[in-house]
């Protein structure tokens, strides 16, 4: 999970998006990011910070507030052969630029028989855990993952962190990257052997044999804490980080529930309608029989997202509610 | 400087015979108080005490920030205290109001005891959200205060929204939206502002401009400042104010609700003013001199009062040091309420997400 030894720690999560970002800025001069803050305020959670004093005004753009018309210039931007990078502050604020997202970006290379590719790369917050309240904690990847003509990212580790963004920017079409805000601290070492992401896989983060708990983003930390607890109960549970929740990579989930014949998903978003459903469902469709057990799924609880502490804590999925889950499939 | 830097635009007959609406003029509006901004002492004295209110409560509200009592995103409205106070003092318990995210000083200038705000900044039962919202989710329908919206330019439908009903039903009620400058870049700015002239809403626009989105500087956010001028655009009265006069405030805000109360329809006001703390506190306030706020401080909108006060001389340090005992007061009071009153038990998680869960309990 990225998490080094205490003391040792080399890397943020924030850190390792930063370099990132300051590699794809190198490496290619049409790339440059846009959005609220990112340039003289250093980005909202400091992503960006002191990119401007590198790069310059032109290419870290501080935007007014105006999700749709900076998204929609993002759009048309990339359409014109840049490949710009645009940051929106939060997935709730991304709402304000749905319908560029969803009727231009994800639609224009279609209806334009394949003429006009969109190449961008939008970048946002995404989750709760920080007491924020219901208009900043949601997690609506789900949703976006609905969306065909969009690929939708969810590093969840500071390997991803580092390496998603240069295979999102070579791809040519709309690429979102959804970054959980309660991982931008997490520090840990760099594996100095990673390299570039493959775009369409999952990864295993910790191999087992009982079951398969299979996760993403803000979650994978939570599911691996949970992975240690049953190990101690006896359990040796896999757990499958999405990391690529469009297209998702059926081979892998599949693949690893054949092996345990048990999964627990594990969704921050609401249970209802949830990508949690549609990971459960391809199980179901393609590995039925391989099933030793239902598949449990450990999601938000449907409710806004509450900002007294110990209700946020009661609606979110917590380590001991998949351990829980992970008992009932094995038990 | 109330100069309407803006006429009031001629009345258009197309307009007012499409919205005229004989269930208005039915029932007389509810009168305010007497405006007796900048002349009478005990008028001065309410003022102050609002404004030293928000100002006190939000001091110690750092305080227990720092000491983990409060959580997520607060933003402090240190400053700005005469916008609140100013506009409220023109608006009657039947109007409404809908805010922002930095709606500690909206919230209790219009009334809502502090006790109930800074318990719900603890996330306690108690909190006028029980506990859902937070700072940024103050809500009270008793006041008649449609909440704190965490979405830039979020609550502008809504409170024309509230206004089209008034419209609708006849009510001579004022709906009054507060917001910032950073607003006016959102596509729902001008969607209202348009919509609300266009029917000739009772609406008060009320914009908190402080130069600052974040820590996007005015001129580095919209191609034209003058806000006020491009409200009136949409065919609306609009004037820029001296928002750290809480007099000027007052005047201006009183002359706006009359209008909207006469049937001219919605009326913007461009507060000019600004905020002494950062923009929340996770903000290191990296992007702004530290001189400019030096200058700004030196027009704090209290120290403007006291001083008119103490010149009218009917005003001094003792009567100061009361009003201040009494502030403290009402807020040790609400501190301690607030540490007492009871958590909402994670059992009732799911209420209030439909009305049917709400009655549970
Ligand atoms: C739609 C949306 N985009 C971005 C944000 C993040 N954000 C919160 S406050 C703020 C600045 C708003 O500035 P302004 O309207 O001038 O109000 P002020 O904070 O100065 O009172 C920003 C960018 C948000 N809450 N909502
Ligand atoms: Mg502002």
């Amino acid at each position: 999970m990225g998490n080094g030894p205490a003391g040792e720690a080399k890397t943020t999560y924030r850190e390792a998006l930063r370099e990132a970002l300051r590699e794809a800025l190198d490496a290619d001069e049409r790339v440059f990011l846009m959005g609220e803050d990112v340039g003289r305020y250093g980005g909202c959670f400091g992503v960006s910070l002191g990119l401007l004093e590198e790069f310059g005004p032109k290419r870290i753009r501080d935007t007014p507030l105006s999700e749709s018309a900076f998204v929609g210039a993002g759009i048309g931007a990339a359409m014109a052969g840049l490949r710009p990078i645009v940051e929106i502050m939060t997935v709730n604020f991304s709402l304000l630029a749905l319908d560029q997202i969803l009727n231009n970006a994800a639609t224009v290379l279609h209806m334009s028989g394949g003429q006009f590719p969109v190449p961008l790369v939008i970048r946002m917050t995404t989750g709760a855990g920080r007491q924020l309240a219901a208009q900043h904690s949601h997690s609506l990847e789900g949703w976006y993952a609905h969306i065909p003509g969009i690929r939708v990212l969810a590093p969840a580790t500071i390997e991803d962190a580092r390496h998603m963004l240069a295979p999102a920017l070579a791809d040519p079409d709309p690429v979102l990257i959804f970054e959980h805000g309660t991982l931008y601290s997490a520090s840990g070492d760099l594996d100095p052997a990673a390299g570039p992401v493959d775009l369409d896989t999952a990864s295993v983060r910790r191999p087992g044999t009982d079951i398969s708990l299979i996760t993403y983003g803000g979650c994978l930390p939570k599911a691996m804490a949970a992975a240690d607890t049953l190990a101690a109960d006896g359990i040796s549970a896999e757990v499958v980080d999405l990391r690529t929740l469009r297209p998702l990579d059926d081979a892998t989930i599949t693949g690893s529930v054949a092996r345990t014949h048990r999964a627990v998903v594990v969704d921050e978003a609401w249970r209802s309608g949830s990508l949690a459903a549609e990971v459960s469902s391809r199980i179901t469709e393609q590995v039925f029989y391989e099933l030793d057990a239902p598949v449990e799924r450990v999601c938000s609880a449907e409710v806004p997202i509450p900002y007294a502490r110990q209700l946020e804590e009661a609606a979110l999925p917590q380590a001991v509610d998949i351990v829980k889950a992970a008992h009932r499939a094995v038990d | 400087m109330t100069a309407a830097r803006t006429p009031k635009p001629a009345a258009n007959p197309v307009r007012t015979a499409r919205t005229a609406n004989p269930a208005r003029t039915a029932k007389a509006p509810r009168r305010t108080r007497p405006d007796t901004a900048g002349a009478d002492t005990s008028h001065d004295r309410d003022l102050l005490r609002a404004m030293l209110l928000i100002r006190r409560f939000e001091e110690r509200c750092v305080e227990l920030y720092s000491a983990a009592k409060i959580r997520g995103f607060v933003h402090l409205y240190i400053g700005e205290e005469a916008v609140a106070v100013g506009v409220s003092e023109a608006l009657t318990p039947d109007d409404a109001v809908v805010s922002t995210y930095r709606e500690h000083g909206h919230a209790l200038a219009r009334g809502i005891p502090a006790e109930a705000v800074m318990a719900e900044m603890y996330g306690k039962a108690t909190g006028c959200s029980h506990g859902r919202g937070g700072s940024m989710h103050l809500f009270d329908a008793g006041h008649r205060f449609y909440g704190g919206n965490a979405i830039v330019g979020g609550g502008l439908p809504l409170a024309a929204g509230l206004a089209l009903a008034d419209r609708m039903r006849g009510e001579p009620r004022v709906t009054c939206c507060f917001f910032g400058d950073g607003a006016l870049a959102e596509g729902e700015f001008h969607e209202t502002a348009n919509l609300a002239a266009l029917w000739g809403l009772p609406l008060l626009l009320a914009c908190e401009n402080n130069l600052y989105a974040m820590g996007t500087a005015l001129p580095r956010e919209h191609a034209q400042t003058d806000l006020a001028m491009r409200a009136a655009s949409y065919g609306m009265a609009a004037w820029a104010v001296d928002g750290m006069d809480v007099h000027a405030v007052e005047r201006a805000a009183r002359q706006a609700v009359e209008g909207i109360r006469a049937g001219s329809g919605p009326h913007f006001l461009e507060l000019r003013t600004y905020r002494f703390r950062a923009h929340s506190m996770y903000d290191p306030d990296r992007y702004r001199d530290k001189a400019e706020i030096e200058q700004w401080k030196e027009r704090d909108p209290i120290a403007t009062l006291t001083e008119r006060m103490r010149a009218r001389s009917e005003w001094d340090d003792k009567a100061l040091a009361t009003i201040e005992r009494l502030v403290a007061e009402e807020i040790d009071q609400a501190v301690e309420a607030s540490e007492k009153a009871p958590t909402e038990p994670a059992e009732d998680l799911l209420r209030f997400v439909t009305s049917r869960s709400a009655e549970v309990n």
